[in-house]
């Protein structure tokens, strides 16, 4: 009840900061871009609550739990991908003076044909990262409440849409500032309660020789039809009765309530390696077909993605000048490294003390469940409502920041053929923005949540990670150079993994297919730098003009004017 | 008493007249894109591209060598200080720290390189 009214109240907070600060937003430009008049260190939190989904909120932690030292990757690549948007993206992105992808494609390239492609990416690349968000925000209802898994998607909806209609990006930015505090908060201070039960519990190692087991009987009730691996013969009480379960696989039907004694070792799910407490803290050891490969594939898909992610750099242009872009990316290096020493004690000791979730497949939960699992009474109670605050937040900061990008795309490009008003252009497009990602969730298969949004920084890593890099360091790129590579990448990228989600593979196709970032970001870098060097001729008459914009300090008194002749 | 004619010495100064040819601003052969200006922006670029690669390397070399350093040596993968492995101590907590000091440490150069080419190209 308490982890209802912690996200009840995070939801009622976020409106009600929505609608203190549209009483501020008074234009147009307001409603966009909160007029730059935000100071750093708050504009750096902003991108830093958007940036912090629920895949790292809850599916890191969840990840680290099954996965172990491999999966360290994921909190890993999140934060080391500001590194390469510092350094290389930055300040001439906010010098460009463009305020979403599609802009800064348009701009640099003066061609409209690559502007409608990058709105196709950006509305693509929004809605495949907001999905998991609605999924994960049922998934996580359901868990708590006892909810219809649609329930939890469905509020997130509706509370996006409120606060974005009734504010725009300045009400957004306060949220997200807000969001981001609210989640340190309530993953940090459950951790420091966690590590001293665990102290009180005399530290066990997770560093077991054996697989994770019962430490206590425990009784695991499943919601849906599951195929688990049973690793150990056991002799459990199914629905009241006894029955001895054999080593192998087996299917256990919907809505089946199963007691497991103490000390036996725990069914994995089928498609989950079953790891001991040394190979589950080693690299390499985890049991993937070529783990190697998949490692350097999830390094390329989120050292470079994030720089792509359209609804992260929309936050840049809030800066006023590209020196104040440079400390923003920095200080949200900082706040993001914050939040990810986190997750891998929950991961730990969630192997340690709620290791059924390897049974249900519900590793995503692990940050939910773990306060109760290891708390008894009212501080388990309570830790548990402040990490349901947190979740909700997660949940509202990423839906918000990429449905207000996707919003800004479709109004911009679409709906205001028809529309005049840009205000209720924004509005219509917000609500398409927002309906479309929540009906594809309700039929799309769910899978874990930051392997989810990692397929979305995939995407971005094939197709605005090299637009970007060769769009700001290399004058030889032209619109064609650009349009093609853009295809080529994301037409890879997206196909390989609808393949991989959608049939079963082994071996290599499997592994390449779904970690498609290693082969379709070289391959679109490779096909832009090719066309444009066979497309020389049509590079834009004023291209020196704009690599002056971009990369001469705001100091110095040259003419940066967007003009077609330089 | 045959002293030679001192020999005529033309004195000269500066031409009252004309003021000094002021030498162009720099900043006017960037905004007219003359070679002189492109040779000023291309080195700003340059050594910006060169900072931010280095940044980047500084970082993701090292964290890409971890796998394959871990893999070959089993003897690396069991490492521990105190309870903990190495690999988690590196990539679970000292890896956030480090790039936060890498990024701190890029923000400097690059607005030093900036403040160079102002100076520069203002003439101060």
């Amino acid at each position: 009840m308490l982890a209802a009214i912690g996200m009840a109240l995070t939801v009622l907070v976020t409106i009600g900061l929505a609608a203190y600060s549209s009483r501020l937003a008074r234009t147009t430009g307001d409603f966009y871009v909160a007029s730059r008049s935000v100071p750093a260190w708050w504009n750096a939190s902003a991108i830093a609550g958007e940036y912090l989904s629920a895949a790292s909120f809850l599916g890191v932690a969840g990840l680290i739990m099954v996965g172990g030292a491999d999966a360290v990757w994921f909190p890993v690549g999140y934060a080391v991908g500001y590194v390469l948007l510092l350094a290389l993206v930055a300040a001439p992105l906010r010098r460009s003076g463009a305020y979403t992808l599609p802009d800064f494609a348009e701009a640099r390239l003066r061609s409209r044909t690559v502007r409608v492609i990058a709105s196709a990416l950006v509305v693509l690349i929004g809605w495949l990262y907001v999905l998991p968000q609605l999924q994960g925000a049922g998934i996580s209802l359901q868990i708590l409440l006892d909810t219809p898994v649609w329930l939890g998607g469905l509020l997130v909806s509706v509370t996006v849409l409120v606060v974005i209609v009734g504010g725009g990006m300045r009400s957004v930015t306060l949220v997200q500032g807000f969001q981001y505090w609210l989640k340190v908060v309530a993953i940090m201070v459950p951790v420091l309660f966690l590590l001293a039960a665990w102290r009180a519990d005399s530290n066990p190692s997770p560093l077991t020789q054996a697989p994770p087991t019962f430490q206590e009987q425990t009784t695991v009730s499943m919601r849906v039809d599951t195929e688990v691996t049973v690793p150990q013969a056991v002799d459990v009480s199914v629905n009241g009765g006894q029955q001895r379960w054999d080593v192998g696989v087996r299917v256990v039907p919907a809505d089946t309530v199963v007691t497991f004694p103490a000390g036996s070792q725990v069914p994995h799910l089928s498609t989950t390696t079953i790891l001991s407490g040394s190979s589950w803290a080693q690299a390499l050891q985890g049991g993937q077909e070529h783990a190697l490969y998949r490692t350097y594939a999830l390094m390329f898909a989120l050292f470079l993605g994030t720089m792509g992610l359209p609804h992260v750099l929309v936050r840049f242009y809030t800066n006023p000048d590209g020196r104040q872009a440079r400390r923003t990316a920095l200080v949200v290096i900082g706040l993001v490294g914050l939040f990810y020493l986190a997750p891998s004690v929950y991961g730990m000791l969630g192997r340690l003390y709620a290791p059924e979730l390897l049974m249900t497949g519900r590793t995503d939960a692990v940050v939910l469940l773990l306060p109760q699992a290891m708390l008894s009474g009212a501080v388990g109670q309570w830790l548990t409502a402040l990490v349901s605050a947190g979740a909700a937040a997660a949940f509202l900061a990423t839906a918000t920041g990429l449905t207000v990008t996707v919003a800004g795309v479709l109004s911009q490009d679409l709906v205001s053929r028809w529309v005049q008003d840009p205000i209720v252009a924004f509005r219509i497009a917000a609500a398409v923005a927002v309906v479309v990602p929540f009906l594809l969730g309700l039929f799309a298969e769910s899978l874990p949540l930051a392997q989810a949004v990692s397929l979305a920084f995939a995407v971005a890593a094939a197709t605005f990670s090299p637009l970007l890099l060769l769009g700001i360091w290399w004058r030889r790129l032209t619109d064609v150079g650009a349009a093609v590579g853009l295809i080529v990448g994301g037409t890879a990228a997206t196909t390989a993994i609808a393949v991989s989600t959608l049939v079963e593979l082994t071996g290599w196709p499997a592994a390449l297919l779904s970690q498609p970032a290693a082969w379709a970001m070289p391959m679109s870098l490779a096909t832009m730098v090719i066309v444009s060097r066979r497309t020389q001729h049509r590079l834009p008459a004023g291209v020196d003009r704009i690599m002056i914009r971009l990369h001469t300090p705001e100091s110095v008194g040259v003419r940066r004017t967007w003009t077609a002749r330089g | 008493m045959n002293t030679p004619r001192p020999r005529r010495v033309v004195i000269t100064g500066p031409r009252r007249d004309v003021r000094r040819r002021r030498p162009r601003p720099i900043t006017d052969e960037i905004d007219d894109q003359t070679r002189v200006g492109k040779v000023y922006l291309r080195s700003l670029i340059r050594t910006q591209l060169l900072l931010g690669l280095a940044t980047v390397a500084l970082v993701v070399v090292p964290l890409a060598a971890m796998p394959l350093v871990f893999g070959a040596w089993p003897s690396v993968r069991e490492l521990q200080v105190g309870p903990m492995p190495l690999w988690w101590l590196l990539l679970g907590v000292l890896v956030y720290p480090a790039i936060l000091g890498v990024g701190w440490w890029y923000v400097r150069q690059a607005d030093r390189n900036e403040a160079q080419f102002t100076d520069l190209v203002e003439g101060r």
